[in-house]
């Protein structure tokens, strides 16, 4: 593991401490730049273990209402992809030690370039990429300079990812396997526990990278229940209503680190008094 | 008279044979055919493919796995050409614009004539395939989105003849401008869902279908109305719709006893200008101009001239040519007709762009509006606001060409859904 590897560093300090970590979604510049970098700056001390960063897109097909108005929200405060990175680079001089994860859609990467991208988004300090619309089968184009750049591109498995279909998504996977729990788009319903907890089974089953889990995630309670069977579970939806029913608030960053500190209570406290561990 | 090769017989798997079979010492260099594509993994040279949620990947495999054995089952193929023929009332006529020729004083014109289809345009060519598609994999639902409801209306009826239940995804904006579409598709039993998304249209309409399908992906079909989307949309579409040019050659060598000389169609996704050209693809003689919406103008930026104006990027499941800015963000496509209010293209008019086998231009929303009228008063045919496109261009092309040539457009609907939009640019009351 190189010394720059925050991701598996922070799953390994999650398993010593024997708990699950919490992953917490917001996208960048919403609602402003400005705000938006307090935001994030907040969220390690609130409690986050891992920060996914939404770059904004206009067209984005997997997700709901809420993330969909985050991110025009964000672009009408004039986020770009310099910005969005400028933002990141921001967060790590103070923080050199929790992983960041963009968050999004393939058009805009491509449209900075692809190569240009990997290299100014290693520099800025991010650690790995989910993109939602880039399946295994179409990556030969993108993740050699993301692999280039020590830039882990984090795969998707859903409900509907089957035992023929999951070798191909587990293959080439790195820093972590998200699984998205819910055959839905974001912010819209919730899965139960326990279609979950065989799902993470089946998916440890083919692979030592750790699984966060999110999607449907609501509250601290459904954050511990995801934390009892999972290595991470993942808010987004629910974090960024916060943001835009208070977007008036004066102290609108501490209203959303207040949110994340209950989600991350849920989440240390939910392997207390469980056997094992 | 020159000899010309035999129309293309199958339909669906519209592939010369030779092509089917990957040539073992075939020159790396020269294209012995355009009619191939896709490769193996939906892409015409570098566009199409598939970039889709992975919780859609699955169904989408499907799909192609479920089209691939549809198509070359001639049970499947029988009862696609019995509804063709007495449910949409296909083939469509072959047929000679004559006072429209004799004003132009060039070219000979003729419509090919699929507005006169059962539901007034193209669409259904494709939606009668797909939901027999669906069908034959056991959905029990079917979605689609629509942008001028020609594609909305179609879908509907389709799903009506065989009761299915059926949800048509439409951008408020387009449920404003096509209101007759919009009562037409209650009335044949869909739901109809008004999109308040992003731009309001075409694009957010598909947006929203593909959010819809994601979450409904067990029993639910989605029929795509153009020839974008993941693979095997693109080709699935563009076979289906190739009933269109199939027939038009047939008609052609009995009417001229030769193949025409330049098609033309108009691009909103693609489909029927592809349906038109794909069985031409391979006649090097033949010509062929597909015509963009130009709307105010290219240069003023409101248009929906994705090859003229954009880039290639990644939308709706496809790369292909997208308008967009600088930090690829979609920018809002302009056309007067909404079915060609789209910031993209289907991926593979983006390759025939790109080596050049198709022309393509464009023309504005005034020279659209021109075009419907003059067509109205000289051939009594009211053509919708996407063909009257393809007609301003051959108003443009047709008086520059010596009368032996032989143009033939695509007139893929009817201006009836149209008439409340131009009555009100006209300045008329209705
Ligand atoms: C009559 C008609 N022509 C053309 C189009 C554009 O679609 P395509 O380019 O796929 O043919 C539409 C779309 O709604 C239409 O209704």
């Amino acid at each position: 593991m190189s010394a720059r590897d925050r991701i598996a560093t922070r799953f390994a300090e999650l398993r010593d401490a024997g708990r699950a970590g919490l992953v917490t979604f917001v996208t960048a510049g919403d609602p402003t730049l400005d705000l938006s970098l307090n935001i994030v700056c907040g969220l390690p001390a609130a409690g986050a273990d891992v920060i996914e960063l939404g770059m904004p897109f206009t067209d984005p097909m997997a997700d709901g209402p809420a993330i969909q108005a985050a991110g025009l929200r964000a672009l009408a405060a004039g986020t770009t992809m310099v910005k969005t990175l400028a933002l990141v680079r921001a967060f790590r001089a103070g923080d050199n030690a929790t992983p960041i994860v963009l968050m999004g859609y393939l058009n805009p990467v491509l449209a900075y370039g692809s190569e240009r991208f990997a290299q100014d988004a290693a520099d800025a300090g991010v650690d790995g990429l989910i993109l939602v619309d880039l399946p295994p089968e179409e990556e030969e184009e993108l993740a050699p300079y993301f692999r280039a750049h020590g830039l882990k591109l984090v795969r998707l498995a859903t409900p509907t990812t089957d035992a023929v279909r999951l070798p191909t998504v587990l293959g080439g996977a790195d820093g972590f396997v998200y699984y998205v729990a819910i055959a839905g788009i974001t912010g819209t319903k919730s899965a139960a526990i326990g279609s979950i907890e065989s799902a993470v089974t089946r998916i440890k089953a083919s692979t030592d990278l750790p699984i966060a889990v999110g999607f449907g995630i609501r509250d601290a309670a459904g954050a511990a229940a995801i934390a009892r069977v999972a290595d991470a579970a993942v808010v987004g939806s629910a974090i960024v209503e916060v943001i835009a029913n208070q977007l008036d608030a004066e102290d609108l960053p501490a209203r959303v680190h207040g949110f994340v500190a209950e989600l991350a209570r849920g989440v240390r406290g939910a392997r207390i008094g469980q056997r094992g561990e | 008279m020159r000899s010309i090769p035999a129309a293309t017989p199958r339909r669906f798997d519209t592939r010369p044979a030779e092509a089917k079979v990957r040539p073992a010492m075939a020159a790396p260099h020269t294209l012995n055919t355009y009619r191939a594509g896709p490769d193996e993994r939906g892409h015409f040279g570098p566009y199409g493919g598939r970039y889709v949620a992975e919780t859609l990947m699955p169904l989408i495999l499907d799909v192609e796995r479920a089209y691939e054995a549809a198509k070359r089952d001639p049970a499947f193929q029988a009862e696609f050409d019995r509804l063709a023929r007495d449910y949409i009332g296909r083939p469509s006529p072959l047929y000679f614009a004559e006072r429209l020729t004799e004003r132009f004083g060039g070219a000979k014109l003729y419509f090919k004539r699929d507005e006169l289809n059962h539901t007034g345009s193209h669409k259904i060519n494709n939606c009668l395939g797909q939901v027999l598609l669906a069908l034959r994999m056991g959905k029990k639902r079917i979605i689609a989105e629509t942008g001028a409801g020609q594609h909305g209306v179609a879908t509907a009826t389709v799903c009506a003849l065989f009761g299915l239940p059926c949800t048509i995804y439409m951008g408020e904006v387009d449920v404003e401008r096509q209101k007759p579409n919009v009562f037409r598709m209650k009335l044949l039993g869909a739901e109809v869902v008004a999109v308040g998304s992003g731009s309001r249209t075409l694009k957010d309409a598909m947006n929203e279908a593909l959010r819809a399908w994601v979450g409904q992906v067990e029993d639910t079909f989605y029929v795509i109305g153009t020839v974008a989307g993941p693979h095997p949309y693109p080709a699935m579409v563009r076979d289906f719709q190739s009933v269109i040019g199939v027939e038009a050659r047939e008609q052609m060598l009995a009417r001229e006893g030769r193949l025409p000389d330049t098609l033309v169609a108009c691009i909103g996704g693609g489909s029927n200008a592809m349906g038109l050209f794909h069985p031409f693809l391979d006649d090097s003689a033949v010509a062929m101009v597909a015509v963009e919406a130009g709307g105010h103008g290219v240069e003023t930026g409101q248009h929906a001239a994705s090859l003229a104006g954009g880039r290639p990027g990644v939308l709706h499941g496809n790369k292909t040519y997208l308008l967009q800015d600088d930090d690829g963000q979609i920018i809002e496509a302009h056309s007067i007709s909404a079915g060609l209010d789209y910031p993209g293209i289907g991926p593979e008019h983006a390759w025939l762009h790109d080596i050049g086998r198709v022309q393509y231009v464009h023309a504005t929303d005034e020279e659209a509006l021109t075009a419907f009228q003059l067509c109205s008063k000289l051939e009594g045919i009211i053509p919708a606001l996407e063909p009257a496109h393809a007609l301003a261009h051959v108003t443009k092309l047709a008086p520059t060409l010596p009368k032996d040539h032989i143009l033939l457009m695509n007139m893929c609907g009817r201006g009836d859904k149209d008439v409340f939009a131009v009555a009100e640019r006209l300045g008329v009351e209705l």
